[in-house]
């Protein structure tokens, strides 16, 4: 029996002897696991710092081809897993959103280093976001800043031993209905996340209620505590 | 190849050649001359025109919230003689801040006065596009000025008392109410606002109009984006060209999408907690990065570091030359089309010289290895016989295998021959530096024109070379390479033994009050440092000079006219690391 065959058999199922070089009787989660697992598509994209090591990773000595992770590509549309490689930053992050919008299922997203995992040094600043978590689903973390070559391959690793786990019955993309896409940051006078529209018009009206009441200081009650 | 001549000593007297319109500074450990505003543009032509300052090489703002006063900070320096610089400076008030533009007698000034305009609202009267640099447009308000507080605020200097032992630590984003780091001015809501970020940058293009072939046949111009997510923009950097078919007609370089604010997190830390973020400057030469700091804090400090010091440090930094050069040689040739093959081979060696930093410093690529006064750690004999190897044996053999396969490859040279020429008065007016100067035949190199450290003490050549093009660029970059070999095999000969640290290492800098400017020739150009202390435990001022970014000030104008592919090559040549660029 070849490794592969002995990797994905299933044991509780008896093949007879005879057999046993030509058939092997496996589930499909294995064998859709198995496959995806091993020819996964990294984007080439890379932030900051993190890209460098993720280069070396990719180069002779680390070699993640030996993963089945050499294929990187330029096009989101092809790739099955972002590398968010670096600081993300509030200039950049709708462009990040987008492309995570633009990769089709299955997708996965590896925040590499403490900047992509939650903002890390530079998390104090102003044009900083603290984790690109804040805005697309993180599958695994990989700290170090950056993290060595090593640590990313060990992160790869996690990420395929998760794959291993998923079920082709419980996975999100096989299920009815359209997945949302999720809302593109904009660039206004600070980043502005749309989904905390509602909680800016409320902060907004708050701010206008203070002010009449500043402007009639006799009766009216001070404004709530804001937020 | 030339040796640059030597540096003169005699200091120009600024107060003697134009009294009355420039004062010598007066205040505590500072240097230089106050010029007044409206004279500004005429001391600056006078400058450049009889004294031979033709390299404008930083422009900085400085906010002096205490004075009430914003001032522009310029360091010039002349090519043909060396030397120090001429620094002078310009103040206004914070709540009026114009100054004139010096844009028209040095065009290097463009890039780092649109910069002063973001960050500190220092508004330069013309300056022909005057528009947000780093942050994009509609951001509120200028982060840089002292009174400007970003969302996490907590403190104004480090060590956050939150943080000391005893105090609770937290985290920011729960404080936020909205859970980010965000804040919006007060009564911010989306209802009748629309986003303008993209819109300065498409209006200085030209749009609508149309081009014409060769062959008479009538095209439409068409503006695209390279960018910021693109495999050969070499990270997180945009460019938007307007083309007449394949052809470039103007090209506008945007940045500041890895802007992870540096200078303001500078001005928060210590001394000492400012060299590691040194390190993610330019993350390719972490080393070099670490030497224009400290050299600069140690101006201030007035310290000396031992002899064995200065050997390690000039053979860190000299290393990682090679590292870098080797490696935007490979990824040139990325450009290129010979993907990912050269820059395996450069990538093999690379990884030696990182395992002698990993030995070293500790990390591979942030190797935060120089202190005040020293280094932090001694080599080990076992590394030092590595960093022989790679001299002596492993690097010589590199540079010949790159020059064998690369130098007279027929698809090299039609490819960059000619491309992207820059002449060598542009390129001193537009203050890029390092290996795109010289290979405009400027022979400009902070070792030889204002030794710094014990770079007098070794017999090396400046790289020069004199078309300016893309083959240049590269040519250029293999000659440095066998010049800091050169170097190396000096410093691995007259290695002394000794201290690595003067004095006690300390955890806490004592640095006096005064402003000091310390600069180095990184792999990529003048890499400038400009520090005022106020003898507190953190910066009031930390400015970088990035030669990254400002390189890329004359990229549209040697982009103009050339085929779109072509640009990617121009980009690579010129080398750069965003993280440098955008700080």
């Amino acid at each position: 029996m070849s490794s592969i065959a002995k990797e994905l058999a299933n044991p509780d199922v008896p093949v007879s002897a005879e057999l046993q070089n030509n058939v092997f009787i496996t589930t499909i989660d294995k064998i859709y696991n198995w496959s995806r697992r091993n020819s996964m598509w990294p984007m080439m994209f890379g932030l900051a710092c993190c890209a460098i090591e993720m280069i070396c990773t990719a180069a002779s000595r680390f070699d993640f081809s030996r993963f089945g992770m050499e294929v990187m590509r330029p096009s989101a549309r092809q790739a099955d897993m972002m590398i968010v490689s670096g600081t993300v930053t509030k200039k950049m992050v709708p462009q990040i959103v987008r492309l995570y919008n633009q990769m089709p299922e299955p997708k996965y997203v590896v925040a590499m280093g403490a900047c992509a995992s939650g903002g890390g040094p530079f998390k104090e600043g102003y044009n900083v976001v603290s984790g690109i978590d804040k805005f697309i689903p993180v599958d695994v973390y990989i700290p170090g800043c950056p993290p060595t070559p090593q640590a990313l391959l060990n992160g790869l690793i996690t990420l395929q031993k998760k794959i291993d786990g998923q079920s082709i019955t419980q996975v999100p993309w096989y299920r009815a209905g359209k997945s949302e896409p999720i809302p593109v940051p904009i660039l206004g006078p600070d980043l502005i996340d749309p989904r905390h529209a509602p909680l800016l018009r409320q902060r907004a009206a708050e701010a206008a209620a203070a002010q009449m009441n500043a402007a009639q200081p006799a009766e009216a009650a001070p404004a709530g505590p804001t937020a | 190849m030339t040796v640059a001549p030597a540096p003169t000593t005699t200091e120009l007297k600024l107060d003697q050649l134009f009294p009355g319109e420039a004062t010598p500074d007066a205040r505590k450990g500072y240097s230089g001359y106050i010029v007044k505003p409206d004279k500004l543009v005429e001391v600056a032509t006078a400058l450049r025109d009889q004294h031979g300052y033709d390299y404008c090489s930083s422009v900085t703002g400085v906010d002096y919230l205490e004075q009430g006063q914003c001032e522009a900070v310029y360091h010039l320096y002349n090519t043909k003689t060396g030397g120090p610089a001429v620094v002078i400076k310009a103040q206004a008030p914070r709540d009026n801040a114009v100054l004139p533009s010096l844009t028209p007698v040095w065009p290097g000034a463009d890039f780092q006065e649109r910069e002063a305009w973001d960050l500190y609202g220092i508004k330069f009267t013309g300056h022909p596009d005057l528009k947000r640099i780093l942050m994009w447009e509609g951001f509120h308000g200028h982060p840089m000025r002292k009174d400007w507080k970003e969302a996490y605020y907590e403190q104004e200097g480090k060590p956050f008392d939150a943080r000391w032992p005893g105090g609770q630590v937290h985290r920011s984003e729960e404080k936020n109410p909205f859970g980010h780091n965000v804040a919006y001015p007060e009564g911010f809501t989306l209802e009748g606002w629309s986003e303008q970020a993209d819109k300065a940058v498409y209006d200085s293009l030209p749009t609508g109009g149309h081009g014409s072939t060769e062959e008479g046949m009538r095209t439409d111009l068409v503006t695209v984006n390279l960018g910021p997510q693109h495999p050969s923009t070499h990270g997180v950097f945009r460019i938007v060209a307007t083309l007449d078919g394949e052809t470039i007609v103007k090209l506008e370089p945007v940045m500041g999408y890895l802007h992870r604010n540096h200078e303001k997190i500078g001005e928060r830390n210590t001394f000492i907690q400012n060299i590691p973020f040194t390190d993610r400057l330019d993350y390719i030469t972490s080393m070099s990065n670490n030497h224009g700091y400290v050299l600069a804090v140690e101006k201030l400090m007035g310290l000396k570091p031992p002899e064995r010091a200065e050997y390690l440090r000039v053979m860190m930094v000299e290393l990682t030359r090679i590292v870098n050069h080797t490696w935007a040689i490979g990824f040139l040739l990325n450009d290129l089309g010979a993907f990912f093959t050269p820059v395996l081979y450069v990538a093999k060696e690379r990884e030696l010289i990182l395992d002698v930093f990993e030995a070293t410093a500790g990390s591979r690529m942030m190797c935060n290895y120089m202190r005040f006064g020293g280094v932090s750690r001694d080599i080990t004999p076992e590394a030092f016989q590595q960093v022989k190897d790679m001299v002596y044996d492993r690097l010589p053999r590199l540079l010949d295998e790159i020059d064998t396969y690369l130098t007279n490859s027929e698809i090299v040279r039609t490819r960059s021959i000619g491309v992207g020429v820059l002449s060598a008065a542009d390129a001193a007016a537009y203050s890029v530096g390092g290996p795109v100067l010289r290979a405009s035949g400027v022979a400009y190199d902070v070792r030889k024109a204002e030794p710094y450290s014990i770079y007098d003490r070794f017999d090396f050549n400046t790289a020069v070379r004199y078309q300016g093009d893309n083959y240049d660029r590269y040519l250029v970059r293999l000659d440095e390479c066998r010049e800091s070999l050169k170097i190396l095999r000096q410093v691995c000969e007259q290695m002394p033994a000794g201290e690595i640290q003067a004095g006690k290492p300390q955890y806490q800098a004592r640095v006096p009050a005064g402003e000091a400017y310390g600069r180095v020739e990184n792999p990529k150009g003048e890499l400038g440092y400009y520090v005022i202390s106020t003898g507190k435990a953190n910066a009031y001022r930390y400015h970088v000079r990035a030669p990254s970014f400002i390189n890329l000030t004359p990229f549209g104008k040697m982009s103009v006219g050339h085929k779109i592919a072509d640009v990617v090559a121009i980009l690579g040549s010129i080398d750069i690391v965003l993280g440098e660029v955008d700080r």
